[in-house]
C-alpha cells in the first residue's frame, strides 16, 4: 500500500509507527532497534552537551538523518516555560518546525499538565511551530487542543512507561471521530498486540518506546511491533466483522450427508 | 582571563573568546548543538562575532535519547 502514508502538518511518513530513543543500552542499540522497527521519525530529548569528556558521541552520529526524521520532544518539563525554551533551542539546532510537546504534571504518573500544555501549544503554534502534544485521553480537551493548532493529537494509553497498555479504548475512539488532525497514541504500549489494537481502533499511529527498549531482545520487539502496526492498520481498512453473541457456521449446510 | 558560567559550570576563559572559539574548545560540531547565551537563543551566523564576557552563562545543548 504505496499510497498509505502518514501525513503530519506537511510531513509524510512511511511508517505508522514513531520510536522514542531513550533507555536503550548504548547508540548502537538504539541505531538498530530503529531499523528494524521501520520507523522514519524518532524521538529525541534536548539536554546539556557533556563539557568534561569530550570525546563522548552523539546519538546523531549513529543516525542517517537523510532517512529518520528527528522529532524534538520536551520530556521532563513541568512548566510551559521550559518547554517552550526547550523547543526554541531545537530549533535553532537543525531548523525544526515539527515537535512534540509533553508539559508534564505529576512526577509518579507522569500525566500530564492539560493548563500548561495548551497555553504552550498556542504559543508555539503563533511563533510557527507544528505541534504534535502529548495529552490525556479526555476528549474535550483533546478538542481544545485541536482548536488552538496542534497538528497531531497524541493521547495516552496508560501512564509513560508503564506498559500497562489501554485503560480506556472508548475515549481514544472518541478523540479519533472527532479529530480531523492525526491521532497518534503515545504512551503506556505494553506490547506488540497493543500496538495492533490502538490502529484497529483507527489510530494514525503510535510512538513507542520503553516496550521495546525494555524488552529482553529490543531488536526482535522492534520488528515484532513493525509488524503489528501494519496488521493492526490494514485489519482497520479491511473494517472488521460483526460481533454476535450466537454461532455462525463457517461451512454451508446445503450438501450435507 | 574571563569566568563564566558554562551548562552549570564556572570555567575560565581567554580574553576576545567567542562562541565559536569555545564550540572549537569542546570539541563541539555547531550543526549539532544550540546556544543559549545569558537566556537568550544565539543563531548559529553569530557564533563567530560575539564575544564572550566576565560572569556570562552559557548553556549548550545538543539532542540525546529521549521517549
Amino acid at each position: 500500500m504505496k499510497s498509505d502514508f502518514l501525513k503530519i502538518s506537511k510531513t509524510k511518513l512511511k511508517s505508522r509507527l514513531i520510536v522514542g530513543t531513550g533507555k536503550y543500552k548504548s547508540f548502537k542499540e538504539t541505531a538498530n532497534a530503529i531499523k528494524a522497527s521501520g520507523a522514519d521519525m524518532i524521538t529525541v530529548a534536548v539536554r546539556r552537551v557533556n563539557i568534561v569528556d569530550k570525546r563522548k558521541p552523539m546519538l546523531t552520529d549513529y543516525l542517517n538523518q537523510k532517512k529518520i526524521k528527528l522529532l524534538p520532544n520536551t520530556a521532563g518539563c513541568y512548566t510551559s516555560d521550559e518547554a517552550l525554551r526547550t523547543l526554541r533551542l531545537a530549533r535553532e539546532m537543525g531548523g525544526w518546525k515539527l515537535v512534540k510537546l509533553e508539559v508534564l504534571g505529576d512526577k509518579k504518573t507522569l500525566y500530564p499538565n492539560m493548563m500548561e500544555t495548551i497555553l504552550s501549544t498556542k504559543i508555539l503554534v503563533k511563533e510557527g511551530f507544528k505541534v504534535m502534544v502529548y495529552c490525556t485521553d479526555d476528549p474535550s480537551l483533546a478538542k481544545k487542543l485541536e482548536d488552538c493548532g496542534a497538528s497531531a493529537i497524541m493521547p495516552l494509553a496508560s501512564p509513560i512507561g508503564s506498559g500497562l497498555g489501554f485503560q480506556n479504548t472508548e475515549n481514544i475512539s472518541l478523540i479519533i471521530k472527532q479529530a480531523k488532525v492525526p491521532v497518534i497514541v503515545d504512551a503506556g504500549i505494553g506490547t506488540a498486540s497493543d500496538a495492533t489494537i490502538a490502529m484497529e481502533l483507527g489510530c494514525d499511529g503510535v510512538l513507542i518506546n520503553s516496550a521495546i527498549a525494555n524488552a529482553k531482545k529490543p531488536i526482535l520487539m522492534a520488528r515484532a511491533f513493525k509488524d503489528a502496526v501494519i496488521s493492526g492498520r490494514n485489519a482497520f481498512l479491511a473494517g472488521r466483522m460483526k460481533k454476535n453473541i450466537f454461532a455462525s457456521p463457517s461451512s454451508p449446510l446445503k450438501g450435507l450427508i | 582571563m574571563a569566568k563564566i558560567q558554562l551548562n552549570g559550570k564556572k570555567i575560565t576563559i581567554k580574553l576576545k573568546f567567542t562562541i565559536m572559539d569555545l564550540l572549537i574548545k569542546y570539541n563541539l560540531d555547531k550543526k549539532k548543538i544550540a546556544v543559549e547565551y545569558n537566556g537568550t537563543i544565539i543563531p548559529k551566523s553569530e557564533y563567530k562575532k560575539k564575544y564572550l564576557k566576565n560572569n556570562d552563562s552559557l548553556e549548550i545543548v545538543h539532542f540525546i535519547g529521549g521517549g
